[in-house]
């Protein structure tokens, strides 16, 4: 009977090592997919339930939960919720997210793994759940200088700080009021949200990042510039024919200076320095079509192109075409043909070129603390890439001081500072309103800030604005914006 | 000299130790008591303040209450059984209590009060099966009494589970047939007593002919068969398991009875063909029963593909099973806390999913606890087949045991996922009258037999 008894309770420790191993399983090890099962509602409920923690910005509080007093427990309030949309996005606990609100929601939450010992420390002191707070990079008076001076463009400005990537602004307009999607009652927000998803102009796409990229137009001859300066075959005063107009091989499609004639004042030949000055369209294709396809796609992905980055929002990939034959590789040289461009990868061409061939990776998460104020995060300044050695840089800083003190960007200067700058006018198509940018940055010997500003829909004027009208007013108050603090 | 002194005081030390040693075991069992009486209240208050934030003093004294009569049973112990096993009723207090806790908490939830609250009904019952506990102590003196009455015993269980059947007293809850109650008045589920009927009678059944039931018989590869008219016994009791699953649509008792069974007659015979006979009866039977009755299949379907979208959203389907593991998972290592989670989601969170909810405030942590609970409890009954004592209290002992450890097994593996989920209640903690009055009964038979035993003369296994 010991014998038979002692089987029998094998079998009653191996049932009871199953549950143990069952629960485990459950518990431990499936609890994350369990929790972001959509049908587990306790999820939901606690996604109520947590306080989240703030996003700041500065000393500005740009996101914050409020007690609604009611079984929601909180919901999320946006006090300067027009400025910053494109920064802090909105959060929904039903609804979903965008944003800082949606790329730190772990944190926010207070259910990262960074904060596993917080949440232990948190149960056992019998305190609420709250979340991390998180300071964004964004200064304020810079965010506001861009919102302000957009005015009702449609358009966005992207501002980074050229020697560390922080970014210091990013505007995208229209913008929309995030506090509409945060409510608790999901028929008004689902009715708000389907009404901004209707608008014609797109409020809750970030144009800093995201949508239907644009053309980068003359602003990428600063890449091209770049190609062919580290190429070791050209220098700045290199000369290139300079027609009036250049029929591309193999076509019958003219291209012609935005001034239609010969540009930079005349002349059989111009320099290289002189056509980013001036922004001439046929030297750089002529340039574009010598170096070849594959040296600017080489020296573009340096500087970011046809990469994802996140930051930790997901950045649309900015695209120079993979196959290109040579009267689209001449067209791309000043930025046409395929090549699109989001204002912050403009603006990380700037900030390349501004620390002397050193691109810095751009961010937008300053710090991360948590509810004891403790650092759970940092923003270390990393290297993304080199895309110039100083030398090719600083001939092309040259080149965009010129374009803003006596060039085509002159709308960019300010008194009593060199202001480097590149403006663009992209073509979307025959009768289609143009692209204006302009990019660039200063103090030009001790860069502070890049930025870059794009302006869609021709800025209301079809295909009668240009970059240097539009944009570049805009550029130069946020580099003022900057420079005056 | 010193002769005649030695004798005179060893009679004197032979009564004080008669006294003195039983004394030691109930001293053990109070000190357990009393940890499990703090327990218990503890989660009471800590319920109150998790999930309303104040103290309501009805529930403590209520929980008081019971405890009260918990003592009582202690007390009778001291005279009626002085050398019964001092772990199983601290045991089982704990158990009790926090499944009062956890379903008092429930009805914070549901803003149940008074009558209608699962909780004062769990109270109430508790405190019957207490009494019922104290009476068999009190009137079963000697568990061979019980032994006389094996087919006595037989014959009731077997009426005991007919009785739901019966037209007019008959009820079916949630499908399964099973209840027997006159209006909503009084329910209970006689299942649950047979279920101890069934366990006396066959270990008075198995002593009496284990003999013919192992030793005669034919082998076949190198495990030796029973003759055919021995099967006799195993076919009945297939026979009644396979009546319930069929007529009162309830899988889990039908196992539970089975299981039973086939490791009773096993330890009993030694002969392990019984079990391969056993299971191959019964697995053919749920294999047929899962493929022609449509309520055996739902829940096969509910266990194997409990996420898809499909079966979650039928009706039966495993949208109970999931928001059960979501709240295991919810809870996590450590648990919400008392009062501090969302159990009420799942339905039934009282009953069936009792340890999903506590596994939900009380986490990982909690569930292993408790399961610990139960593994040792179910070690003390079948610890007392390894004593000195007569074969009928052994097996008996084990029978019980066993039906406890198998519930557990069933239910709390069926909300995991382990095996198919079955309605049976998890002992002590769950909802249910019937199944704390059966339970605290098997308790009291516990502390009988295990009062009876001494341990092995050559202590060849040191419990």
């Amino acid at each position: 009977m010991k014998k038979e008894l002692r089987r029998v309770s094998v079998v009653v420790v191996a049932m009871f090592a199953a549950l143990f191993m069952s629960t485990s399983v459950i518990t431990v090890f499936q609890a994350d997919s369990l929790a972001a099962d959509p049908r587990n509602s306790r999820t939901l409920y606690d996604s109520y339930r947590t306080e989240r923690g703030p996003i700041l910005a500065g000393s500005e509080v740009i996101a914050r939960s409020v007690a609604t007093g009611d079984r929601f427990a909180f919901q999320r309030q946006y006090p300067e919720a027009e400025l910053y949309s494109a920064v802090t996005g909105y959060f929904n606990p039903t609804q979903g997210s965008a944003g800082v609100e949606r790329a730190m929601n772990d944190l926010l939450s207070g259910t990262s793994d960074l904060q596993f010992l917080d949440e232990i420390n948190r149960i056992i002191s019998g305190q609420p759940p709250k979340g991390a707070a998180v300071q964004v990079t964004i200064d304020p008076a810079v965010q506001r200088a861009a919102f302000d001076a957009l005015g009702d463009l449609t358009g966005s400005v992207v501002a980074i700080e050229p020697d560390t990537g922080r970014i210091l602004a990013m505007v995208s307009k229209p913008t929309y009021d995030p506090n509409i999607l945060a409510g608790t009652d999901s028929t008004t927000v689902i009715d708000n949200y389907s009404a901004l998803l209707e608008d014609d102009g797109d409020p809750l796409i970030n144009r800093g990042i995201a949508g239907d990229l644009n053309p980068p137009g003359s602003t990428f001859k600063l890449v091209v510039a770049t190609a062919a300066f580290e190429s070791g075959d050209y220098a700045p005063e290199t000369q290139l024919p300079n027609p009036a107009s250049l029929t591309l091989p193999g076509t019958n499609t003219p291209v012609f200076n935005s001034g239609r004639g010969q540009c930079a004042g005349g002349g059989d030949t111009v320099s290289i320095a002189d056509a980013i000055r001036y922004s001439c369209n046929i030297p750089f294709a002529e340039l574009g079509m010598r170096l070849g396809d594959d040296v600017i796609r080489e020296t573009a992905e340096r500087y970011g192109f046809n990469e994802s980055l996140s930051i930790p929002l997901s950045v649309e990939s900015s695209v120079y075409p993979q196959v290109l034959d040579t009267p689209q590789t001449g067209l791309s040289s000043f930025g046409q043909s395929d090549v699109r461009a989001t204002p912050l990868q403009m603006a990380m061409v700037s900030a390349g070129i501004a620390n002397d061939g050193e691109l810095m990776t751009p961010g937008l998460v300053d710090e991360v603390t948590g509810r004891n104020l403790e650092v759970l995060q940092g923003f270390e300044p990393s290297a993304l890439d080199t895309t110039s050695t100083p030398e090719t840089a600083e001939s092309i800083t040259q080149a965009m001081i010129a374009s803003v003190s006596s060039g085509a960007a002159t709308n960019a200067r300010i008194d009593g500072v060199s202001v480097a700058g590149k403006t663009g006018t992209a073509e979307n198509g025959s009768g289609d309103p143009y692209t204006l940018w302009f990019t660039g940055f200063a103090p030009a010997e001790d860069p502070q800030v890049a930025v870059a500003v794009v302006i869609e829909d021709g800025g209301g004027r079809g295909q009668d604005g240009s970059g240097n009208a539009l944009a570049a007013p805009v550029a130069k108050k946020v580099l003022e914006a900057v420079l005056n603090e | 000299m010193t002769t005649p002194k030695i004798v005179a005081d060893t009679s004197v030390i032979k009564t004080m130790r008669k006294l003195r040693i039983p004394q030691t075991e109930r001293n053990r069992e109070l000190a357990l008591l009393i940890l499990a009486f703090i327990v218990n209240i503890a989660m009471v208050l800590l319920v109150q303040l998790g999930a309303t934030g104040a103290i309501d003093t009805t529930l403590v004294s209520l929980t008081a209450t019971l405890a009260a009569l918990v003592l009582g049973l202690h007390v009778c112990l001291r005279y009626a059984a002085p050398r019964a096993d001092p772990l199983l009723l601290p045991i089982v207090t704990v158990l009790n209590g926090i499944g009062i806790a956890m379903i008092y908490r429930l009805d914070l939830a549901e803003g149940y009060t008074g009558w209608a609250a699962f909780s004062t009904r769990q109270i109430v019952w508790s405190a019957i099966a207490i009494v019922a506990a104290i009476t068999v102590i009190l009137v079963v003196r000697n568990h061979r009494i019980l032994f006389r009455y094996t087919y006595v015993f037989g014959l009731s269980a077997f009426v005991l589970l007919l009785l739901p059947l019966l037209p007019g007293i008959g009820k079916s809850v949630n499908g399964a047939r099973v209840w027997i109650g006159i209006g909503d008045l009084l329910s209970f589920q006689p299942g649950e007593v047979a279920k101890i009927a069934l366990a006396i009678f066959f270990a008075g059944y198995l002593v009496r002919t284990r003999d013919s039931l192992s030793l005669v018989g034919r082998r076949f590869l190198g495990i030796q068969f029973p003759r055919l008219r021995d099967l006799g016994p195993i076919v009945v009791v297939w026979a009644l398991s396979m009546g319930v699953i069929v007529f009162q649509r309830d899988l889990g008792t039908a196992l539970l009875y089975f299981g039973m069974f086939t490791v009773m007659i096993y330890v009993a015979t030694g002969r392990l063909s019984w079990v391969l006979i056993g299971l191959g009866l019964f697995g053919g039977g749920a294999a047929i029963a899962s493929q022609s009755l449509t309520y055996v299949n739902g829940r096969f379907n509910n266990w194997l593909d409990a996420f898809s979208q499909e079966v979650y959203d039928a009706q039966g389907g495993s949208f109970q099973l999931l928001q059960g593991i979501f709240g295991l998972a919810h809870g996590g290592l450590v648990g919400t806390g008392l009062g501090q989670g969302r159990p009420a989601i799942t339905p039934l969170a009282e009953s069936d999913y009792i340890i999903a909810s506590l596994g939900e405030e009380l986490g990982l942590a909690g569930i292993f606890a408790i399961l610990a609970l139960y593994l040792v409890f179910v070690g003390r009954g079948i610890r007392i087949g390894f004593m000195e004592g007569d074969d009928f209290g052994k097996l008996l002992s084990l029978g019980l045991a066993f039906t406890v450890a198998l519930q557990v097994f069933i239910m709390v593996g069926g909300v995991t996922r382990v095996i198919p989920l079955t309605g049976l209640t998890t002992p002590f903690l769950a909802a249910g009258g019937s199944s704390l009055v059966a339970n605290w009964i098997i308790v009291a038979l516990l502390l009988r037999v295990s009062d009876s035993v001494k341990p092995p003369r050559n202590a060849e296994v040191s419990a």
